[in-house]
């Protein structure tokens, strides 16, 4: 991937991201949906998109997933 | 895009026991409510080590935040108890407030670890790094820095100016802005969303980016 390339993804916006607020929200129900290995992205496309683009919500997301999957 | 659940479903018993548990009186309240806040502190300290590399927050400091941490998830949770409507195990959502606690204590603790943090200093140099552009291709990387540089001066508005410079350009984590600013995440992560939507159409139109893609 070239210099343009990676700024280009870097840039990129997805429309469908609901932001850290609905992301927030609706994040203990995303991870027992990943968790039980049902099709998340496709029930919250909007919250897979903002995981995807926010690296706090991102990071809050891998730690309830951690906590839950290691049985706290 | 978002399809929220209709209906509360019924809670699982572990749930019911919580919820029984926390809108109790007397003595079963007040057990529940020990049970809930030793847990919390479990999980806030258990997030805590897993950002200690990133956070270099460690030992008493760790202990210290975490304790902070769970004592604000339980005012949270208690607050919104009657809003819990069964959509998860009660526990994932009450580890949920205690992890939001430890974003937003390490992101005011940023702070106290980095004091001189200048916010005006913009490290356009290292920019293309946090796109993972190679360090060894220097006429690629001062294009791309000039290309932006001008993108932010000419198409931002000052507040996403400061915005960007201080989370994409200084790399200043976004919590710690949350903290300075006062302002919430979703309101920062707008602000960087608008500002590369618009550095990226700034790109197209100047040639230097193509128009090729509507997403991720």
């Amino acid at each position: 991937m070239n210099h343009r390339e990676l700024l280009e993804r870097f840039l990129a916006t997805d429309p469908a991201d609901v932001g850290c607020e609905t992301a927030t929200a609706l994040l203990h129900v995303y991870v027992e949906l990943i968790e039980t290995d049902k099709d998340a992205a496709r029930r919250y496309p909007g919250v897979a998109a903002h995981l995807a683009a926010c690296g706090p919500c991102d990071e809050d997301f891998k730690g309830l997933l951690e906590m839950i999957k290691a049985g706290f | 895009m978002i399809s929220q659940a209709s209906g509360a479903p019924a809670l699982d018993p572990a749930s019911a026991e919580w919820i029984g548990a926390l809108t109790a009186s007397g003595p079963d309240r007040e057990a529940g409510l020990a049970r809930l806040h030793e847990l919390l502190i479990r999980v806030a300290a258990h997030e805590l080590r897993r950002r200690e590399t990133s956070s270099g927050v460690t030992g008493a400091e760790l202990d210290d935040l975490a304790h902070q941490a769970a004592a604000d998830a339980m005012l949270a949770i208690l607050d919104k108890l009657d809003t819990f409507r069964g959509e998860s195990r009660f526990t994932t959502w009450a580890y949920k407030f205690a992890i939001l606690e430890v974003s937003s204590k390490l992101g005011r603790h940023f702070w106290r670890r980095h004091p001189t943090t200048v916010l005006a200093s913009e490290d356009w140099e290292r920019l293309p790094d946090r796109f993972g552009i190679d360090p060894g291709e220097h006429a690629e990387r001062a294009e791309m820095v000039k290309a932006v540089r001008q993108a932010v001066e000419e198409t931002l508005t000052d507040h996403q100016r400061d915005v960007f410079t201080a989370i994409v350009v200084n790399g200043v984590p976004l919590d710690a802005m949350v903290s300075l600013l006062g302002l919430n995440r979703n309101a920062l992560y707008k602000a960087v969303f608008d500002a590369r939507r618009k550095i990226r159409a700034f790109l197209v139109a100047n040639g230097y980016l193509d128009e090729v893609r509507k997403g991720p």
